[in-house]
């Protein structure tokens, strides 16, 4: 048994004063997202069938899918960034990209809507 | 004649940020009774399991608890498995365990981290948060997300780790075992460390086990119980003993901890070594019918889990007991006679998890 | 994990109460206890531990039938039988320490019954 000491962490902290921060400076230097990070959901529009699958799979319901008018809507302030949608999407349309959306002050959802071979995004 | 008075101890505190509410009940400077009340955040998570189908719900055991997350999606799909008995593939199990290890790691690193900030400490809160950074980013790299990782499913683990991934878990693991040294004197060894925990919140042995006591709490009081004894996952192949110690008061829980941490390194270790080749995850088909308890060790103790499922795809019952839900007893009991100062400590040591008990 | 006894006894309304001060001198520990609704009243689930085996003691009583509080002898239970009467609406009498249905801060009374 170690007998007791003091200023045991003394010399580390003292020698913090001369170390580079362990945090990085965002937002003045930029952060680098791994590959599998789950940031926000992506949808390729163009190969999109509107099947529907996602908004089943989505536990939280972020997800509306309008075959009749061929909109997908995604609420991004309700999703969870699990990657359920993704893992169900037979068409492999979905996709899970890194980086943050950008916060907002209200609550948006972001409409693809497929047109004949052409993609538009529109935002209410 | 002593003065008697109340003093309402949460459900905001700097201690800790969760919401839990004491009603403390002061003689002069010692607290006679403790009353406990909970259920400002419940959001009725368990019965969400009839509206969501049981693939799905994975998900939502996962967002229980920001900590326990990993356990919690672990501890849900190892009960659904059991009930529609599905064999996982070995290297899925390994998968599981190391995650499950590193989430233990970065479990007690914040808990260490909390403790030193109670201490007011604040070199030492700053030093552990650093550390577990690590274990965040390797996260991050394996699975997508810092603490909610998303990696399990019903049948397996939905990703692979590549030999890139574990040998980079390997380097993360050696940094912080050599930095994590000075840290352990400090807590172990320091002036000023054990005379703010030695005799602080004492708990017998046959009081941790009358009143159910679980994990580390129920370890530091000597006795000699870690659920991942059971063999779950890959425990079954991989060496530990738990770690114990005897005194029972909060200097004993820190140690344990501090244990824990390095037995996790073992384990991450072995099972990287051990880590066989194959398949993630085996492909589910039907829905669960019967019933099933399943025990793991979460880092912060103990967790049942209960699934009842009757054919169709939405399950009927889901029961999390956390460990919190367990330990919140002795903790009451343990604020009977403390005195007032003490209490935010007594209460840290539990490792207490308001939203994991308010699932 | 099959070496482990995990067993689940059901068992009526008389036997219950002796079967718990059973397992309380057999040394056996409280795991957990868990409310179900079942159609007609509630499943209540039992749970206890001795080293790594488990058995769960089973009840199912009515609607409006009361259960006796096992807090005299697993003084832990409280929290987790409050759970059950303060969130399902199970009928459980002489809880001790008596907290008047106040552990939960809940608007709601018994919000995960099920209501017809």
């Amino acid at each position: 048994m170690e007998k007791t000491r003091l200023f045991t962490l003394a010399g580390r902290i003292a020698g913090n004063l001369f170390r580079k921060p362990a945090t990085v400076k965002y937002p003045f230097e930029p952060v680098e997202y791994p590959e599998r990070m789950r940031g926000h959901v992506e949808n390729r529009i163009a190969d999109c069938i509107f099947c529907g699958l996602c908004q089943r799979a989505c536990p939280s319901a972020a997800i509306t899918v309008n075959r009749a008018d061929g909109t997908w809507t995604i609420n991004p302030f309700d999703c969870v960034q699990c990657g359920s949608c993704v893992s169900g999407c037979p068409k492999k349309c979905l996709t899970m990209e890194s980086g943050y959306r950008e916060p907002d002050t209200v609550k948006t959802s972001v409409t693809m809507i497929k047109t004949d071979n052409d993609m538009k995004e529109a935002r209410d | 004649m002593p003065n008697r008075s109340i003093i309402p101890f949460g459900p905001q505190h700097p201690v800790l940020p969760e919401p839990v509410h004491l009603d403390l009940v002061l003689k002069d400077e010692i607290v006679e009774e403790a009353i406990p009340s909970i259920g400002f955040i419940h959001r009725g998570l368990e019965k969400l399991v009839k509206k969501r189908d049981y693939k799905q719900y994975t998900y939502i055991a996962e967002r229980v608890c920001g900590i326990c997350s990993c356990g919690h999606g672990l501890g849900y799909c190892l009960a659904v498995e059991q009930v529609m008995n599905i064999e996982v593939p070995d290297r899925a199990k390994y998968l599981r365990t190391i995650w499950m290890e590193m989430s233990r790691v970065h479990s007690h690193l914040l808990w260490l981290g909390l403790l030193g900030d109670a201490m007011g400490f604040e070199s030492l809160h700053m030093e552990s948060w650093r550390l577990r950074e690590k274990i965040l980013d390797m996260f991050d790299e394996t699975t997508g997300g810092r603490i909610i990782h998303s990696v399990n499913q019903v049948g397996g683990v939905q990703r692979d780790m590549d030999f890139a991934m574990l040998n980079g878990i390997l380097h993360a693991v050696d940094d912080i075992e050599r930095e994590m040294k000075p840290l352990v004197r400090t807590f172990l060894h320091d002036y000023s460390v054990q005379t703010r925990l030695k005799g602080v919140g004492v708990l017998s042995a046959d009081e941790a086990v009358s009143l159910g006591a679980v994990g580390p709490m129920l370890r530091a009081s000597g006795v000699d119980y870690d659920a991942r004894k059971l063999g779950v996952c890959a425990y079954g192949d991989l060496e530990f003993e738990p770690a114990v110690s005897k005194d029972g008061d909060s200097f004993a829980r820190c140690e344990v901890r501090l244990n824990e941490i390095f037995q996790s390194f073992s384990l991450i270790k072995q099972a990287i070594n051990k880590i066989p080749q194959g398949d993630i995850n085996v492909p589910v088909k039907g829905n669960p019918e019967g019933e099933a308890f399943i025990r793991i060790e979460q880092p912060r103790g103990e967790a049942v889990y209960y699934v009842k499922g009757d054919g169709s795809k939405y399950l009927d019952r889901f029961r999390l007991r956390t460990p919190t839900t367990s330990n919140i007893p002795p903790m009451v009991s343990l604020l009977r006679g403390s005195q007032l100062a003490d209490v935010p400590l007594i209460i840290l040591t539990i490792d207490p998890c308001i939203s994991c008990t308010e699932r | 994990m099959e070496d482990f006894r995990s067993e689940i006894k059901k068992m009526s309304m008389s036997e219950f109460f002796p079967a718990i001060v059973h397992m309380k001198s057999d040394g056996w520990r409280l795991s957990q206890i868990c409310a179900t609704c079942i159609p007609g009243g509630y499943e209540m689930s039992y749970s206890f531990c001795r080293d790594y085996d488990m058995v769960t003691l089973r009840i199912e009583p009515g609607e409006n039938e009361e259960v006796a509080s096992i807090t005299q002898i697993y003084p832990c239970a409280f929290i987790q039988e409050s759970e059950a009467a303060e969130l399902f609406g199970v009928k459980i009498c002489n809880i001790k320490p008596d907290y008047r249905n106040g552990i939960y801060r809940i608007d709601e009374e018994t919000p995960f019954r099920d209501k017809e």
